[in-house]
């Protein structure tokens, strides 16, 4: 599997870590409510096919990046900023 | 068909022409008491708990695929009571007594080998950590034994004692872990449910999951409509998707986790041991096989399959922990879908939805458990009470924060158990 960093180009996946879905962008107020954050901290859709998470370029720039992925292919499909992902 | 010495013998010498098929392949009937989601271990152990124990035979497993196709004909085959927290320990604990009686009750060789389980560690403070699991374990009426180096080399004087970055102090010895025959385990269940009239219905994918006012009313699969008092999804690998049918989001991502197997060898390796600084666990099937496996790809994952970085550290932990492993060959390798839960630990519970009740989140520690899940279920699903082996799986212990069974102590992240 290989992942093309916004910034350093095509690369190994070795030189990324994983965190989980990109819903953790998606940071509910901190008064949001025990449902809210139960959704947000655990619960997932958790689909069999397209999806889109967040992955940290550790052993290259640093960046937070949204990678867009089939989880039945491991196909990646889409690679960008988290930062710009965000807005 | 009951089988015996005398029956191998029979059948031998007469043309081994009076075997049967284990079980039926009857077609779904229109209306079930009780219908369970997947015939994977857990669904075909909670349909025979549920028809010995409880004399519930109207039932039916519904399997996607063929019986025993899932992760319970793929997997390292360890079973082990050696947990440290209240809620799974006496749950571990049930799970190997069923597993000590097992082959008697079933009339079935599922080669449960109680060839013990070395839990390896490096440092003064794993020894602690190590003699204070095992005094948890003791204290649940479970076996454990503190090993020192020297008694460590004496059992498995072939690991590398000498590696610079974990030297062997000793090992926690789990006497009666070991291991069984996976494949058997599921065919011996199917078999004892069947032969007490629950259908077991294969390629019978199930697509919809019907609600009214709040109360399940059956499934709908590619057989046709069934209806059902309860429904019990026991889907783990899929949980998901079958949940997402019954429009509930459950704490779950699946991740792939691979294993390896090698050509077959003459006896080399006696116990289970487990090298968990490395990521690594093998023991030796009756076959000869090393089966050895490693952590979490650490990706969400439904692909069945790894990526080559985790097969390389695998090779390298068990290249470090026992040279010889070189010059075996590796014949195969998979990767199972797992349901990872933000503790670790699994969920046998209710739904909010009445009659509609799940269990999931095995994470990578599903087979050992096969008999006391279906057990502890068939008792939920037949008395709506909890079994008291098994009062701690909650639902809804992530939204409320009490009783989580973070046994690892890593946090809610779910690749991280």
């Amino acid at each position: 599997m290989r992942i093309t960093c916004p910034h350093c180009g095509d690369r190994d996946s070795r030189e990324f870590s994983y965190k989980g879905h990109a819903l953790a962008l998606e940071r509910p107020a901190p008064d949001a409510g025990a449902e809210a954050w139960d959704d947000y901290v655990h619960l997932r859709e958790n689909p069999a096919g397209e999806t889109r998470d967040l992955w940290h370029h550790h052993f290259g720039c640093g960046a937070w990046l949204v990678v867009t992925r089939n989880t039945l292919t491991h196909d990646v499909l889409g690679c960008e900023l988290a930062s710009e992902a965000r807005r | 068909m009951r089988f015996s010495g005398l029956r191998v013998l029979k059948e031998g010498l007469t043309g081994n022409k009076g075997w049967r098929p284990h079980w039926r392949d009857p077609a779904p009937k229109p209306e079930y008491d009780l219908v369970i989601i997947g015939g994977g271990g857990h669904g075909l152990s909670t349909a025979y708990y549920l028809a010995r124990d409880h004399g519930l035979t109207n039932v039916a497993v519904l399997e996607r695929g063929y019986i025993g196709g899932g992760n319970i004909g793929r997997n390292t085959t360890i079973v082990r009571a050696n947990y440290f927290l209240q809620g799974n320990s006496e749950f571990y604990s049930h799970s190997l007594k069923l597993w000590e009686g097992l082959e008697e009750d079933l009339n079935y060789n599922v080669m449960h080998s109680q060839r013990g389980i070395l839990n390896l560690f490096h440092s003064d403070g794993q020894r602690d950590a190590a003699a204070r699991r095992g005094n948890m374990m003791l204290s649940q009426g479970d076996d454990a034994i503190l090993l020192g180096r020297e008694e460590l080399r004496a059992k498995v004087p072939f690991l590398n004692f000498d590696d610079q970055r974990f030297p062997l102090y000793g090992a926690l010895y789990h006497p009666r872990g070991g291991t069984a025959r996976h494949d058997a385990v599921a065919w011996g269940y199917a078999r004892g449910a069947d032969s007490r009239g629950v259908d077991l219905i294969q390629n019978c994918e199930v697509t919809g999951i019907d609600v009214e006012n709040g109360r399940v009313t059956g499934v709908q699969t590619v057989r046709g409509p069934i209806r059902a008092k309860k429904v019990a999804m026991v889907a783990a690998g899929r949980s998901s998707q079958v949940a997402a049918m019954a429009g509930m989001r459950l704490p779950i991502e699946s991740h792939i986790l691979q294993a390896f197997v090698t050509e077959g060898l003459k006896p080399v390796i006696d116990h289970v041991i487990t090298f968990g600084m490395g990521h690594f666990y093998i023991s030796q099937s009756d076959k000869g096989g090393l089966v050895f496996g490693g952590d979490l790809d650490f990706y969400a994952s439904y692909a069945a399959r790894g990526n080559l970085p985790k097969v390389e550290h695998v090779m390298e932990a068990g290249m470090a922990l026992m040279p010889m492993i070189g010059k075996a060959r590796v014949l195969r390798s998979w990767g199972g879908i797992m349901d990872m839960s933000p503790d670790g630990s699994p969920i046998i519970d209710r739904t909010h939805i009445d009659g509609l009740y799940v269990n999931c989140g095995w994470n990578y520690g599903g087979f050992k458990a096969v008999p006391a899940s279906g057990n502890v279920f068939a008792h939920l699903l037949a008395t709506d009470q909890y079994h008291p082996a098994a009062t701690r799986f909650r639902l809804d212990r992530f939204r409320t924060g009490r009783g989580i069974l973070d046994e690892e102590g890593t946090g809610s992240q779910h690749n991280l158990h």
